[in-house]
Protein backbone atom coordinates (compact mmCIF):
# COMPACT_ATOMS: atom_id res chain seq x y z
CA UNK A 1 0.00 0.00 0.00
CA UNK A 2 1.40 3.06 -1.26
CA UNK A 3 2.00 5.98 2.06
CA UNK A 4 -0.53 8.30 1.88
CA UNK A 5 -0.13 11.94 3.20
CA UNK A 6 -1.91 14.48 5.96
CA UNK A 7 -1.24 17.80 5.25
CA UNK A 8 -2.25 20.21 7.74
CA UNK A 9 -1.86 24.45 7.96
CA UNK A 10 -3.64 26.14 11.31
CA UNK A 11 -3.44 28.89 12.49
CA UNK A 12 -5.23 29.00 15.32
CA UNK A 13 -5.60 32.33 18.01
CA UNK A 14 -5.76 30.94 21.66
CA UNK A 15 -5.78 33.22 25.18
CA UNK A 16 -1.99 34.14 25.51
CA UNK A 17 -0.95 32.86 21.53
CA UNK A 18 -1.40 31.32 18.39
CA UNK A 19 -0.92 28.24 17.19
CA UNK A 20 0.99 27.66 14.08
CA UNK A 21 1.38 24.80 12.25
CA UNK A 22 2.22 23.56 8.32
CA UNK A 23 3.60 20.75 8.44
CA UNK A 24 2.92 17.41 5.82
CA UNK A 25 2.93 14.17 7.94
CA UNK A 26 3.73 10.51 5.73
CA UNK A 27 1.76 8.39 7.22
CA UNK A 28 3.91 5.06 8.31
CA UNK A 29 4.64 3.38 11.61
CA UNK A 30 3.96 6.37 14.10
CA UNK A 31 4.60 9.85 14.31
CA UNK A 32 4.58 11.69 17.30
CA UNK A 33 3.57 15.18 17.97
CA UNK A 34 5.86 16.38 21.27
CA UNK A 35 5.88 19.46 23.21
CA UNK A 36 4.44 20.72 26.60
CA UNK A 37 1.14 21.37 27.37
CA UNK A 38 0.00 23.98 26.08
CA UNK A 39 1.72 23.68 22.71
CA UNK A 40 -1.61 22.74 21.52
CA UNK A 41 -1.14 19.32 20.33
CA UNK A 42 -4.10 17.69 21.47
CA UNK A 43 -6.17 20.24 19.71
CA UNK A 44 -4.15 19.61 16.22
CA UNK A 45 -5.19 16.09 16.80
CA UNK A 46 -8.90 17.33 17.44
CA UNK A 47 -8.36 19.16 14.35
CA UNK A 48 -7.28 16.19 12.49
CA UNK A 49 -10.10 14.14 13.79
CA UNK A 50 -12.70 17.07 13.44
CA UNK A 51 -13.62 17.92 16.45
CA UNK A 52 -12.14 21.33 16.46
CA UNK A 53 -13.05 23.56 12.96
CA UNK A 54 -12.36 27.03 13.99
CA UNK A 55 -9.52 29.66 13.18
CA UNK A 56 -8.26 29.50 10.02
CA UNK A 57 -7.24 25.96 9.06
CA UNK A 58 -6.54 23.79 5.55
CA UNK A 59 -6.38 19.47 6.12
CA UNK A 60 -5.90 17.70 3.30
CA UNK A 61 -5.38 14.05 3.15
CA UNK A 62 -4.25 12.99 0.25
CA UNK A 63 -6.41 14.50 -2.46
CA UNK A 64 -9.22 15.24 0.09
CA UNK A 65 -10.14 18.16 1.53
CA UNK A 66 -11.18 17.53 5.14
CA UNK A 67 -11.62 21.26 6.77
CA UNK A 68 -10.99 24.93 5.02
CA UNK A 69 -12.24 27.53 6.83
CA UNK A 70 -11.49 29.64 3.78
CA UNK A 71 -14.06 27.65 1.20
CA UNK A 72 -16.11 26.77 4.09
CA UNK A 73 -15.68 22.66 3.09
CA UNK A 74 -15.85 20.46 5.90
CA UNK A 75 -15.86 16.80 6.21
CA UNK A 76 -17.63 15.65 9.30
CA UNK A 77 -15.58 13.58 11.69
CA UNK A 78 -17.65 10.31 11.32
CA UNK A 79 -17.19 10.15 7.47
CA UNK A 80 -13.60 10.57 8.07
CA UNK A 81 -11.37 7.41 7.83
CA UNK A 82 -9.75 8.15 11.14
CA UNK A 83 -10.26 6.22 14.80
CA UNK A 84 -9.12 7.98 18.26
CA UNK A 85 -8.05 6.27 20.86
CA UNK A 86 -8.67 9.57 23.90
CA UNK A 87 -6.72 10.65 27.13
CA UNK A 88 -9.84 9.33 28.82
CA UNK A 89 -11.14 5.70 27.21
CA UNK A 90 -14.72 6.94 26.55
CA UNK A 91 -15.87 3.28 26.61
CA UNK A 92 -19.66 3.21 26.66
CA UNK A 93 -20.87 2.56 29.95
CA UNK A 94 -24.23 0.84 28.70
CA UNK A 95 -22.45 -1.43 27.01
CA UNK A 96 -20.24 -4.62 27.88
CA UNK A 97 -17.12 -5.08 26.31
CA UNK A 98 -18.15 -7.33 23.43
CA UNK A 99 -21.12 -4.38 22.78
CA UNK A 100 -18.43 -1.65 22.52
CA UNK A 101 -16.61 -3.73 20.26
CA UNK A 102 -19.44 -4.84 18.05
CA UNK A 103 -20.68 -1.26 18.11
CA UNK A 104 -17.45 0.06 16.15
CA UNK A 105 -17.74 -3.45 14.19
CA UNK A 106 -21.44 -2.67 12.91
CA UNK A 107 -20.66 0.99 11.78
CA UNK A 108 -17.47 -0.17 9.56
CA UNK A 109 -17.15 0.31 5.89
CA UNK A 110 -16.87 -1.93 4.12
CA UNK A 111 -12.78 -2.92 3.14
CA UNK A 112 -10.88 -5.54 1.55
CA UNK A 113 -9.09 -7.46 4.49
CA UNK A 114 -10.89 -5.93 7.01
CA UNK A 115 -9.64 -5.72 10.89
CA UNK A 116 -11.48 -8.72 12.40
CA UNK A 117 -13.12 -9.06 15.71
CA UNK A 118 -11.10 -12.57 16.50
CA UNK A 119 -7.88 -10.52 15.50
CA UNK A 120 -7.98 -7.74 17.98
CA UNK A 121 -9.67 -9.87 20.56
CA UNK A 122 -6.50 -12.19 20.28
CA UNK A 123 -3.90 -8.94 19.09
CA UNK A 124 -4.90 -7.08 22.42
CA UNK A 125 -6.25 -10.07 24.23
CA UNK A 126 -9.43 -9.17 25.10
CA UNK A 127 -11.20 -12.46 25.40
CA UNK A 128 -11.44 -12.46 29.54
CA UNK A 129 -12.72 -9.33 29.13
CA UNK A 130 -15.42 -9.31 26.75
CA UNK A 131 -18.67 -9.93 28.99
CA UNK A 132 -17.31 -7.37 31.82
CA UNK A 133 -18.99 -3.90 32.61
CA UNK A 134 -16.42 -1.32 31.37
CA UNK A 135 -16.83 -0.05 35.17
CA UNK A 136 -15.25 -2.48 36.17
CA UNK A 137 -12.22 -2.73 34.19
CA UNK A 138 -8.68 -1.30 35.08
CA UNK A 139 -7.16 1.68 33.68
CA UNK A 140 -4.85 -0.26 31.06
CA UNK A 141 -7.57 -2.86 29.98
CA UNK A 142 -9.81 0.29 28.73
CA UNK A 143 -7.21 1.61 27.15
CA UNK A 144 -6.69 -1.76 25.52
CA UNK A 145 -10.74 -2.13 24.65
CA UNK A 146 -10.89 1.36 23.32
CA UNK A 147 -7.68 0.50 20.83
CA UNK A 148 -9.55 -2.56 19.71
CA UNK A 149 -13.24 -0.72 19.17
CA UNK A 150 -11.29 2.07 17.16
CA UNK A 151 -9.21 -0.36 15.29
CA UNK A 152 -12.47 -2.31 14.54
CA UNK A 153 -13.28 0.74 12.25
CA UNK A 154 -10.96 0.02 9.95
CA UNK A 155 -9.41 3.54 10.39
CA UNK A 156 -6.58 4.03 7.95
CA UNK A 157 -5.21 6.10 10.05
CA UNK A 158 -4.83 6.01 14.19
CA UNK A 159 -4.88 9.16 16.20
CA UNK A 160 -3.50 8.22 19.72
CA UNK A 161 -4.20 11.24 21.71
CA UNK A 162 -2.03 10.42 25.58
CA UNK A 163 -3.52 6.84 25.55
CA UNK A 164 -0.84 6.36 28.22
CA UNK A 165 -1.23 9.75 30.40
CA UNK A 166 -3.99 8.71 32.70
CA UNK A 167 -2.56 5.22 33.82
CA UNK A 168 0.18 4.57 36.66
CA UNK A 169 3.14 3.34 35.84
CA UNK A 170 2.50 -0.42 36.13
CA UNK A 171 -0.74 0.26 33.94
CA UNK A 172 1.77 1.86 31.16
CA UNK A 173 4.05 -0.67 31.37
CA UNK A 174 1.40 -3.13 30.60
CA UNK A 175 -0.20 -0.84 27.85
CA UNK A 176 2.86 -0.02 25.93
CA UNK A 177 3.87 -3.26 24.45
CA UNK A 178 0.53 -3.33 22.34
CA UNK A 179 0.87 0.11 21.37
CA UNK A 180 4.18 -0.33 20.06
CA UNK A 181 3.21 -3.69 18.04
CA UNK A 182 -0.23 -2.20 16.36
CA UNK A 183 0.63 0.25 13.36
CA UNK A 184 3.46 -3.08 12.27
CA UNK A 185 0.32 -5.93 13.16
CA UNK A 186 -2.39 -4.44 11.55
CA UNK A 187 -0.72 -2.36 9.00
CA UNK A 188 -2.49 1.08 10.05
CA UNK A 189 0.06 4.38 10.68
CA UNK A 190 -0.80 6.35 14.29
CA UNK A 191 -0.11 9.72 14.77
CA UNK A 192 0.84 9.98 18.75
CA UNK A 193 0.52 13.20 20.96
CA UNK A 194 2.07 12.94 23.84
CA UNK A 195 4.36 14.68 26.88
CA UNK A 196 6.46 12.26 28.37
CA UNK A 197 10.01 11.58 26.65
CA UNK A 198 10.14 8.01 27.68
CA UNK A 199 6.74 7.01 25.51
CA UNK A 200 7.92 8.80 22.51
CA UNK A 201 11.13 7.37 22.69
CA UNK A 202 9.84 3.69 22.91
CA UNK A 203 6.82 4.34 20.55
CA UNK A 204 7.53 6.89 17.80
CA UNK A 205 9.33 6.59 14.43
CA UNK A 206 9.12 10.26 13.61
CA UNK A 207 8.84 12.81 15.83
CA UNK A 208 7.43 16.73 15.88
CA UNK A 209 8.35 19.03 18.76
CA UNK A 210 6.24 21.57 19.16
CA UNK A 211 7.60 24.72 21.45
CA UNK A 212 5.47 26.39 24.47
CA UNK A 213 4.57 29.38 22.19
CA UNK A 214 2.74 27.02 19.96
CA UNK A 215 4.58 26.69 16.80
CA UNK A 216 7.31 23.47 15.12
CA UNK A 217 10.54 23.86 16.43
CA UNK A 218 11.74 20.94 14.94
CA UNK A 219 10.90 17.74 13.58
CA UNK A 220 12.89 14.49 12.25
CA UNK A 221 13.13 10.85 12.91
CA UNK A 222 14.13 9.19 16.18
CA UNK A 223 17.03 8.66 16.95
CA UNK A 224 18.46 11.25 15.68
CA UNK A 225 16.11 14.13 16.84
CA UNK A 226 17.18 13.34 20.24
CA UNK A 227 20.91 15.30 19.36
CA UNK A 228 19.73 18.31 18.38
CA UNK A 229 19.80 21.22 19.92
CA UNK A 230 16.02 22.27 20.04
CA UNK A 231 15.63 18.87 21.92
CA UNK A 232 18.22 19.66 23.98
CA UNK A 233 16.68 22.39 25.41
CA UNK A 234 13.56 21.27 26.10
CA UNK A 235 14.02 17.70 27.51
CA UNK A 236 16.77 19.68 29.48
CA UNK A 237 20.21 17.94 30.30
CA UNK A 238 18.03 15.63 32.91
CA UNK A 239 16.12 13.22 30.43
CA UNK A 240 19.73 13.46 28.20
CA UNK A 241 20.82 10.49 26.88
CA UNK A 242 22.11 7.79 24.50
CA UNK A 243 20.34 5.43 22.01
CA UNK A 244 22.49 2.31 21.38
CA UNK A 245 22.26 -0.57 19.77
CA UNK A 246 23.18 -3.96 20.45
CA UNK A 247 22.25 -7.77 19.82
CA UNK A 248 20.72 -10.21 22.09
CA UNK A 249 22.28 -12.91 23.10
CA UNK A 250 21.02 -14.68 25.66
CA UNK A 251 17.80 -15.00 27.60
CA UNK A 252 18.52 -16.56 31.95
CA UNK A 253 15.03 -17.03 33.12
CA UNK A 254 16.72 -17.95 36.42
CA UNK A 255 17.03 -14.44 37.28
CA UNK A 256 15.07 -12.96 34.59
CA UNK A 257 17.71 -11.10 32.78
CA UNK A 258 18.40 -10.72 29.13
CA UNK A 259 22.16 -10.74 28.19
CA UNK A 260 23.10 -8.22 25.24
CA UNK A 261 26.07 -8.01 23.11
CA UNK A 262 27.17 -4.28 22.76
CA UNK A 263 30.14 -3.65 20.49
CA UNK A 264 31.72 -6.48 21.93
CA UNK A 265 30.89 -5.65 25.94
CA UNK A 266 27.82 -7.30 27.83
CA UNK A 267 25.59 -5.49 29.24
CA UNK A 268 22.52 -7.04 31.14
CA UNK A 269 19.26 -6.02 31.62
CA UNK A 270 15.72 -7.37 32.95
CA UNK A 271 14.80 -9.65 30.96
CA UNK A 272 11.83 -8.44 27.61
CA UNK A 273 10.51 -12.12 26.88
CA UNK A 274 9.39 -11.11 23.70
CA UNK A 275 12.87 -10.94 22.65
CA UNK A 276 14.74 -13.79 20.43
CA UNK A 277 18.01 -14.28 20.47
CA UNK A 278 19.90 -12.92 17.34
CA UNK A 279 17.71 -10.19 17.45
CA UNK A 280 18.73 -6.32 16.88
CA UNK A 281 17.68 -3.91 19.67
CA UNK A 282 17.93 -0.47 20.11
CA UNK A 283 18.54 0.56 24.04
CA UNK A 284 18.41 4.07 25.77
CA UNK A 285 20.87 4.94 28.40
CA UNK A 286 19.79 8.36 30.35
CA UNK A 287 23.19 10.00 31.05
CA UNK A 288 22.26 10.27 34.64
CA UNK A 289 22.09 6.58 34.86
CA UNK A 290 26.06 6.58 34.09
CA UNK A 291 28.30 6.51 36.58
CA UNK A 292 32.35 6.72 35.57
CA UNK A 293 34.54 5.07 37.13
CA UNK A 294 39.17 4.47 36.90
CA UNK A 295 39.59 1.00 37.08
CA UNK A 296 36.78 -1.76 36.75
CA UNK A 297 34.85 -2.04 40.26
CA UNK A 298 34.42 -5.86 41.43
CA UNK A 299 32.57 -5.15 44.94
CA UNK A 300 29.45 -3.27 43.61
CA UNK A 301 26.30 -4.23 42.52
CA UNK A 302 26.34 -2.73 38.89
CA UNK A 303 25.97 -5.42 36.48
CA UNK A 304 26.96 -3.05 33.75
CA UNK A 305 30.90 -1.87 33.44
CA UNK A 306 32.32 -0.80 30.11
CA UNK A 307 36.03 -0.51 29.16
CA UNK A 308 35.54 2.70 26.85
CA UNK A 309 37.61 5.94 25.52
CA UNK A 310 37.06 9.33 26.72
CA UNK A 311 36.38 11.50 23.53
CA UNK A 312 34.50 14.41 24.91
CA UNK A 313 34.28 16.30 28.51
CA UNK A 314 31.53 18.94 28.01
CA UNK A 315 31.08 20.90 31.59
CA UNK A 316 28.43 22.96 32.41
CA UNK A 317 30.18 26.05 34.05
CA UNK A 318 27.07 27.32 35.86
CA UNK A 319 25.77 23.53 37.60
CA UNK A 320 27.51 21.18 39.21
CA UNK A 321 27.82 18.75 36.48
CA UNK A 322 29.51 17.52 33.09
CA UNK A 323 28.89 15.43 30.63
CA UNK A 324 30.92 12.91 29.86
CA UNK A 325 30.92 11.14 26.07
CA UNK A 326 32.64 7.73 25.93
CA UNK A 327 33.33 6.45 22.36
CA UNK A 328 31.96 2.76 22.16
CA UNK A 329 32.88 0.81 18.81
CA UNK A 330 31.27 3.18 16.62
CA UNK A 331 28.53 4.53 19.08
CA UNK A 332 29.05 6.99 21.53
CA UNK A 333 27.41 6.44 25.44
CA UNK A 334 27.11 9.59 27.46
CA UNK A 335 27.24 9.86 31.78
CA UNK A 336 26.01 12.61 33.30
CA UNK A 337 28.55 13.05 36.44
CA UNK A 338 29.66 16.30 38.61
CA UNK A 339 32.34 18.82 38.31
CA UNK A 340 33.88 17.68 40.94
CA UNK A 341 34.02 13.97 40.33
CA UNK A 342 35.43 14.76 37.03
CA UNK A 343 38.46 16.90 38.77
CA UNK A 344 38.93 14.75 41.21
CA UNK A 345 39.64 11.34 39.76
CA UNK A 346 41.21 13.43 36.96
CA UNK A 347 39.33 12.51 34.01
CA UNK A 348 40.61 13.42 30.34
CA UNK A 349 39.89 13.30 26.65
CA UNK A 350 41.48 9.97 24.88
CA UNK A 351 42.02 8.30 28.51
CA UNK A 352 40.52 4.61 28.90
CA UNK A 353 37.56 4.86 31.91
CA UNK A 354 34.92 2.44 32.93
CA UNK A 355 31.25 3.57 32.07
CA UNK A 356 29.06 1.90 34.86
CA UNK A 357 25.25 1.60 33.90
CA UNK A 358 22.81 1.76 36.65
CA UNK A 359 20.01 1.07 34.18
CA UNK A 360 19.35 0.11 30.85
CA UNK A 361 15.89 0.31 29.51
CA UNK A 362 14.99 -2.01 26.15
CA UNK A 363 13.22 1.08 23.88
CA UNK A 364 12.74 -1.21 20.48
CA UNK A 365 13.45 -3.60 18.02
CA UNK A 366 15.51 -2.21 15.09
CA UNK A 367 14.21 -2.55 12.17
CA UNK A 368 15.90 -4.56 9.47
CA UNK A 369 15.60 -1.35 7.31
CA UNK A 370 16.72 1.15 9.65
CA UNK A 371 20.14 -0.88 9.68
CA UNK A 372 20.84 0.05 5.93
CA UNK B 1 -68.47 4.44 44.85
CA UNK B 2 -67.52 7.77 43.09
CA UNK B 3 -67.69 8.12 39.51
CA UNK B 4 -64.45 6.51 38.18
CA UNK B 5 -64.42 8.49 34.62
CA UNK B 6 -62.62 11.21 36.09
CA UNK B 7 -60.10 9.00 37.04
CA UNK B 8 -59.43 7.12 33.71
CA UNK B 9 -60.03 10.82 31.92
CA UNK B 10 -56.63 12.04 33.86
CA UNK B 11 -54.57 8.92 33.44
CA UNK B 12 -55.52 10.02 29.84
CA UNK B 13 -54.63 13.83 29.84
CA UNK B 14 -50.89 12.82 31.93
CA UNK B 15 -50.14 9.73 28.96
CA UNK B 16 -50.87 11.86 26.11
CA UNK B 17 -49.36 15.22 27.60
CA UNK B 18 -46.18 13.50 28.60
CA UNK B 19 -46.26 11.78 25.76
CA UNK B 20 -46.24 14.91 23.70
CA UNK B 21 -43.79 16.13 26.05
CA UNK B 22 -41.29 13.86 25.26
CA UNK B 23 -41.39 14.85 21.54
CA UNK B 24 -40.95 18.43 22.19
CA UNK B 25 -39.09 18.02 25.23
CA UNK B 26 -36.20 15.99 24.01
CA UNK B 27 -34.74 17.91 20.96
CA UNK B 28 -35.25 20.99 23.06
CA UNK B 29 -33.59 19.83 26.28
CA UNK B 30 -30.68 18.38 23.88
CA UNK B 31 -30.50 22.05 22.40
CA UNK B 32 -30.33 23.61 25.47
CA UNK B 33 -27.24 21.32 26.87
CA UNK B 34 -25.56 21.72 24.21
CA UNK B 35 -25.80 25.29 22.31
CA UNK B 36 -23.42 27.86 22.78
CA UNK B 37 -26.01 30.52 21.43
CA UNK B 38 -26.86 33.96 23.19
CA UNK B 39 -30.48 33.24 22.89
CA UNK B 40 -29.84 30.19 25.33
CA UNK B 41 -30.74 31.79 29.01
CA UNK B 42 -34.17 33.42 27.51
CA UNK B 43 -35.16 29.65 26.27
CA UNK B 44 -33.81 29.04 29.06
CA UNK B 45 -36.12 31.18 31.74
CA UNK B 46 -39.03 30.54 29.46
CA UNK B 47 -39.21 26.97 29.83
CA UNK B 48 -38.74 27.29 34.15
CA UNK B 49 -41.45 30.22 33.91
CA UNK B 50 -44.23 27.65 34.24
CA UNK B 51 -42.57 26.71 37.87
CA UNK B 52 -42.84 30.07 39.13
CA UNK B 53 -46.24 31.33 37.68
CA UNK B 54 -49.84 30.54 39.76
CA UNK B 55 -51.55 27.82 36.98
CA UNK B 56 -54.31 30.47 37.09
CA UNK B 57 -52.38 32.71 35.21
CA UNK B 58 -51.25 30.20 32.47
CA UNK B 59 -54.48 29.11 32.57
CA UNK B 60 -55.99 32.66 31.75
CA UNK B 61 -53.11 33.11 29.01
CA UNK B 62 -54.16 30.12 27.27
CA UNK B 63 -57.70 30.53 27.70
CA UNK B 64 -57.08 33.92 25.75
CA UNK B 65 -54.58 32.17 23.11
CA UNK B 66 -56.72 29.36 22.49
CA UNK B 67 -60.09 30.90 22.17
CA UNK B 68 -62.10 31.41 19.32
CA UNK B 69 -61.52 34.75 18.45
CA UNK B 70 -57.88 34.54 18.81
CA UNK B 71 -56.37 33.27 15.74
CA UNK B 72 -55.19 29.66 16.37
CA UNK B 73 -58.58 29.09 17.97
CA UNK B 74 -60.24 30.80 14.96
CA UNK B 75 -57.97 28.42 12.73
CA UNK B 76 -58.42 25.03 14.74
CA UNK B 77 -62.57 25.65 14.66
CA UNK B 78 -61.80 26.39 10.70
CA UNK B 79 -60.15 23.15 10.12
CA UNK B 80 -61.56 20.88 12.80
CA UNK B 81 -64.94 22.51 13.61
CA UNK B 82 -64.91 22.02 17.60
CA UNK B 83 -63.34 24.88 20.09
CA UNK B 84 -59.44 24.48 21.56
CA UNK B 85 -61.21 25.83 24.79
CA UNK B 86 -63.33 23.41 26.88
CA UNK B 87 -61.73 20.75 25.29
CA UNK B 88 -59.67 17.62 25.80
CA UNK B 89 -56.70 18.74 22.81
CA UNK B 90 -56.84 22.36 24.29
CA UNK B 91 -55.99 20.94 28.35
CA UNK B 92 -53.47 18.68 26.52
CA UNK B 93 -51.99 21.92 24.97
CA UNK B 94 -51.92 24.22 28.02
CA UNK B 95 -51.30 20.88 30.17
CA UNK B 96 -47.84 20.71 27.91
CA UNK B 97 -46.76 23.91 28.86
CA UNK B 98 -47.65 24.06 32.55
CA UNK B 99 -45.22 20.53 32.89
CA UNK B 100 -42.84 21.61 30.46
CA UNK B 101 -40.09 22.11 33.12
CA UNK B 102 -40.77 19.09 34.80
CA UNK B 103 -39.76 17.46 31.03
CA UNK B 104 -36.58 19.71 29.90
CA UNK B 105 -35.09 20.29 33.27
CA UNK B 106 -34.18 16.70 34.25
CA UNK B 107 -33.66 15.92 30.66
CA UNK B 108 -31.09 18.66 29.60
CA UNK B 109 -29.24 17.90 33.34
CA UNK B 110 -29.10 14.37 32.17
CA UNK B 111 -27.73 15.39 28.99
CA UNK B 112 -25.31 17.54 30.12
CA UNK B 113 -23.91 15.09 31.92
CA UNK B 114 -23.39 12.58 29.17
CA UNK B 115 -21.62 15.41 27.93
CA UNK B 116 -19.73 15.95 24.37
CA UNK B 117 -17.01 13.10 25.30
CA UNK B 118 -19.44 10.05 24.39
CA UNK B 119 -20.85 11.44 21.06
CA UNK B 120 -17.05 12.25 20.20
CA UNK B 121 -16.34 8.84 20.64
CA UNK B 122 -19.29 7.84 18.79
CA UNK B 123 -18.36 10.06 15.75
CA UNK B 124 -14.99 8.32 16.17
CA UNK B 125 -16.78 5.20 15.52
CA UNK B 126 -18.47 6.25 12.43
CA UNK B 127 -22.16 6.94 14.09
CA UNK B 128 -23.75 9.65 12.44
CA UNK B 129 -24.83 12.61 15.04
CA UNK B 130 -28.27 11.43 15.13
CA UNK B 131 -27.78 8.00 15.05
CA UNK B 132 -24.89 8.92 18.08
CA UNK B 133 -28.02 10.15 19.72
CA UNK B 134 -30.02 7.26 19.57
CA UNK B 135 -27.20 4.75 20.15
CA UNK B 136 -25.03 6.43 22.96
CA UNK B 137 -26.94 9.58 24.38
CA UNK B 138 -30.44 8.29 24.78
CA UNK B 139 -29.40 4.93 26.55
CA UNK B 140 -26.89 7.35 28.56
CA UNK B 141 -29.49 9.68 29.74
CA UNK B 142 -32.07 7.05 30.35
CA UNK B 143 -32.19 7.69 34.14
CA UNK B 144 -32.61 11.35 33.00
CA UNK B 145 -35.82 9.92 30.87
CA UNK B 146 -37.72 8.22 33.58
CA UNK B 147 -37.28 10.91 36.04
CA UNK B 148 -38.62 13.29 33.33
CA UNK B 149 -41.49 11.26 32.18
CA UNK B 150 -42.76 10.49 35.82
CA UNK B 151 -42.50 13.96 36.91
CA UNK B 152 -44.23 15.17 33.60
CA UNK B 153 -47.05 12.84 33.82
CA UNK B 154 -47.70 13.38 37.87
CA UNK B 155 -47.68 16.82 37.76
CA UNK B 156 -50.05 16.65 35.04
CA UNK B 157 -52.08 14.63 36.97
CA UNK B 158 -52.31 17.03 39.82
CA UNK B 159 -52.93 20.09 37.81
CA UNK B 160 -55.97 22.26 38.72
CA UNK B 161 -56.03 25.65 38.11
CA UNK B 162 -54.87 25.80 34.64
CA UNK B 163 -57.51 22.89 33.62
CA UNK B 164 -60.44 24.89 35.96
CA UNK B 165 -59.68 28.05 33.33
CA UNK B 166 -58.84 26.46 29.99
CA UNK B 167 -61.23 23.08 30.15
CA UNK B 168 -64.22 23.88 32.37
CA UNK B 169 -66.17 20.94 34.17
CA UNK B 170 -67.38 18.89 31.45
CA UNK B 171 -67.77 15.20 32.57
CA UNK B 172 -65.70 13.06 29.91
CA UNK B 173 -63.80 15.74 28.15
CA UNK B 174 -62.37 17.80 30.51
CA UNK B 175 -63.61 16.75 34.15
CA UNK B 176 -60.40 15.39 35.70
CA UNK B 177 -60.00 14.33 38.76
CA UNK B 178 -58.68 17.24 40.53
CA UNK B 179 -61.54 18.92 39.55
CA UNK B 180 -63.75 16.20 40.15
CA UNK B 181 -62.71 16.43 43.91
CA UNK B 182 -62.96 19.93 44.22
CA UNK B 183 -66.81 19.70 42.79
CA UNK B 184 -67.41 16.62 45.71
CA UNK B 185 -65.71 19.25 48.49
CA UNK B 186 -67.86 21.94 46.90
CA UNK B 187 -71.12 20.01 47.38
CA UNK B 188 -70.63 18.41 50.83
CA UNK B 189 -70.07 14.63 49.20
CA UNK B 190 -66.41 14.16 51.29
CA UNK B 191 -67.22 10.00 50.91
CA UNK B 192 -66.41 10.06 47.09
CA UNK B 193 -63.98 13.11 47.84
CA UNK B 194 -61.70 10.53 49.41
CA UNK B 195 -61.89 8.12 47.55
CA UNK B 196 -60.82 10.27 44.49
CA UNK B 197 -58.41 11.94 46.59
CA UNK B 198 -57.03 8.85 48.62
CA UNK B 199 -56.97 7.43 45.49
CA UNK B 200 -54.63 9.85 44.40
CA UNK B 201 -52.23 10.08 47.10
CA UNK B 202 -51.65 6.13 47.35
CA UNK B 203 -50.94 6.37 43.18
CA UNK B 204 -48.96 9.02 43.29
CA UNK B 205 -46.84 7.61 46.26
CA UNK B 206 -46.33 4.44 44.47
CA UNK B 207 -45.53 5.89 41.21
CA UNK B 208 -42.30 7.84 42.47
CA UNK B 209 -41.61 5.21 45.02
CA UNK B 210 -41.26 2.66 42.23
CA UNK B 211 -39.19 5.94 40.00
CA UNK B 212 -37.02 5.90 43.15
CA UNK B 213 -36.52 2.33 43.37
CA UNK B 214 -35.88 2.23 40.02
CA UNK B 215 -33.00 4.81 39.90
CA UNK B 216 -31.75 3.35 42.78
CA UNK B 217 -31.00 -0.33 41.53
CA UNK B 218 -29.76 1.24 37.77
CA UNK B 219 -27.36 3.64 40.26
CA UNK B 220 -26.09 0.09 41.12
CA UNK B 221 -25.29 -1.03 37.82
CA UNK B 222 -24.44 1.99 35.77
CA UNK B 223 -21.74 2.58 38.27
Amino acid sequence: MSVKSLKLRARLPFADHTIEFNETISLSGITALFGPSGSGKSTLLRIIAGFENRGNLRLTYNDEIWSDTNAGIFCAPHKRPVGTVFQDDRLFSHLNVAGNLAFAEKRSPMVKNPITVDHVVKSLDLLTLLNKCPSTLSGGEKQRVALGRTLLTQPELLLLDEPLSALDIRRKAELLPFLEKIPREFGVPAIFVSHAIDEVARLADEVILLSPDGYVSTRGPIPEIFDTQEMHDFTGKFEAGSFLQATVTAQDTTFQITSLDFEGEVLRMPMVASLNIGDRIRLRIRARDVAVGTSRPEDISIRNAIAATISEIKTENRTAFAEIVFAVGSQSLRARITRQAVAELGLEVGQEAFALIKSVSFDRRVMISALG
Amino acid sequence: MADLSPLWLTIQLAGTTTFFLLLLGTPLAWWLANTRSKARPVIEALTALPIVLPPTVIGFYFLILLSPTSTIGRFWVDITGETLTFSFTGLVIASMFYSLPFMVQPLQTAFQTVGRAPMEAAASLRASPLNAFFTVAVPMAKRGFLTAAVLSFTHTIGEFGVVLMVGGNIPGETKVISIAIYEHVETLRYAEAHQLAGGLMIFSFIVLMAVYALNRRAAVHVG
